[in-house]
């Protein structure tokens, strides 16, 4: 029997709300496959499973609170028979491991407890979940009505709760009070984590100024005459050369645990993508280094997408090995960020502006970028940190270089060969 | 013209807020540099022209960029390119 427990999708997240369920006991998942949708304070998360095989039971009901590490469900594995007195009860799951927490979330009919499996569609997301339908009818609210903020604008359990609450006035308050309280929760999730990170990671920090003429001539040339879906922006550039210098200096790419650091060969970049409304999510970009510079544009516009709509993956949560904080374009000259636990590193990227710049001895105007390294003195000193740098303005001088190439394997720090 | 720019406008700012939805209508100044008055990073950006170009059919080079900074360029820009 396999268990799926709930991940932490986050340094910053002990607990979370299960908004619905994908799939029903029977049904075969595949890894990598969406089967749950997880409320943190941060956002709706699509919760992936990480085995093969046949869901067994649901032990927890949708709108129940839970800590990280709860059973969520349990597999059978491939093979793997039932075994015969829980297979009787399957087809009504019992929510058992939040017995103590979430009142709010108790539906009030025994016999309407869990979602009802073959009611449930296996890959399309209702609007209103379950739990949400049942406590608008208890309140006496239609749930069609309330603003929604789940995944994919979906109405959950806290919408409803929140609609409640404005019940006197209904209109633009319960939207309003709901996002209050979302702000409140992500403001103290990020101070946590952020406090943490100031207590228990020694930072030190490096800057350098990059030119970048060459880097958004070469962008220019390149965007000309693409439709305007298929053009780069200097943002998926910028990320790719950041992975491309990562693989000279693997030290400050990964998790530092248990007293020791832990690199990670793929470069999974946590982007800081700030939300309207206030707060930021740092969700990764899968192994940067591999991928082509068309493709990462891409799939930096779908996540900066989703982040913001709160329709984030689990896998995107849980292993940024670097997270890049980019102040845009047009912002202040440079940042020096606060490290993401268990993270080693934080890469900040200033605006673009133009500014002095001496080159063969004159004084000349060109476009420079002010990029920073926030490091980890337990994994990496700054002399390596200066390296990164340094590799990292030059990269951005031969920008056609990080266009199409995978970057090579990094060589480890452990390597004897 | 007036009434047809003033239409233009109010589909602008329509495709604006779908990407903005915290820009109130009626509060942007159009002759103002658009990106001090709505917190617009370059994917916003990016995602707006697209969102014009989907509407009305516009293609927008990159080099046209830099003369988009007030929605007055923007609406004159399309007025221009729609005859």
């Amino acid at each position: 029997m396999i268990e799926f427990k709930l991940p932490s999708l986050g340094a910053d997240m002990d607990e979370g709300t299960l908004l619905e369920w994908h799939v029903k006991p029977g049904d075969a998942v595949k890894r990598g496959q969406v089967v749950a949708v997880v409320d943190t304070s941060k956002a709706a998360v699509e919760v992936e499973i990480w085995h093969d095989g046949v869901v067994h039971e649901l032990r927890v009901a949708v709108g129940e609170k839970v800590p990280v590490d709860t059973v969520l469900a349990t597999l059978l594995a491939p093979g793997e028979v039932a075994p015969a007195p829980a297979a009787a009860s399957a087809a009504a799951p019992e929510p058992r491991a939040a017995a103590a927490t979430a009142p709010l979330a108790r539906p009030a009919p025994a016999t309407q407890r869990a979602p009802e499996p073959g009611k449930l569609p296996a890959t399309t997301r209702p609007p209103v979940s379950p739990a949400a339908r049942r406590r608008a009818k208890e309140l006496g609210l239609d749930p069609d009505s309330v603003p929604g903020t789940g995944a994919q604008g979906s109405v959950t359990l806290a919408d409803i709760e929140a609609a409640a609450h404005a019940a006197p006035a209904p209109g633009a308050a319960p939207s309003a009070a709901l996002a209050s309280d979302r702000q409140k929760a992500m403001r103290q999730a990020i101070a946590a984590a952020m406090s943490r990170s100031k207590r228990e990671i020694p930072h030190y920090y490096l800057s350098e100024t990059i030119p970048m003429t060459r880097a958004l001539d070469w962008l220019r040339q390149r965007n000309e005459g693409l439709p305007m879906t298929e053009r780069i922006l200097t943002a998926a550039l910028l990320l790719k050369a950041v992975a491309a210098a990562l693989q000279r200096t693997p030290e400050l790419n990964g998790f530092y645990r248990d007293g020791q650091f832990e690199p990670s060969v793929a470069v999974h970049a946590g982007v800081a993508i700030s939300l309207r409304g206030g707060g930021l999510v740092a969700p990764a970009l899968h192994d940067v280094g591999a991928k082509p510079l068309a493709q990462l544009m891409r799939e930096l516009a779908d996540l900066v997408k989703r982040a913001r709509a709160g329709s984030l993956r689990s896998s995107e949560m849980i292993d940024p090995t670097i997270t890049i904080t980019n102040l845009g374009e047009q912002s202040v000259q440079s940042v020096f960020g606060v490290i993401y636990p268990p993270q080693v590193a934080l890469v900040g990227l200033g605006g673009i502006a133009v500014r002095p710049w001496v080159e063969g001895g004159k004084v000349c105007a060109l476009p420079l970028l002010c990029a920073t390294l926030a490091a980890d003195h337990r994994a990496s000193d700054g002399h390596r940190g200066a390296l990164f740098l340094a590799e990292l303005r030059e990269l951005l001088q031969q920008p056609q270089t990080l266009a199409d190439a995978s970057s090579p394997t990094p060589i480890q720090p452990g390597d004897t060969t | 013209m007036s009434t047809d720019r003033a239409a233009l406008m109010a589909i602008v700012v329509t495709l604006l807020r779908a990407i903005a939805p915290e820009v109130e209508p009626g509060t942007l100044a159009p002759e103002r540099p658009l990106r001090q008055q709505v917190d617009l990073d370059s994917m916003d950006w990016l995602n707006f022209l697209v969102s014009l170009h989907e509407r009305f059919g516009v293609t927008i080079p990159e080099s046209d960029y830099a003369g988009l900074v007030c929605l007055n360029d923007v609406v004159d820009y399309l007025q221009a390119r729609l005859g």
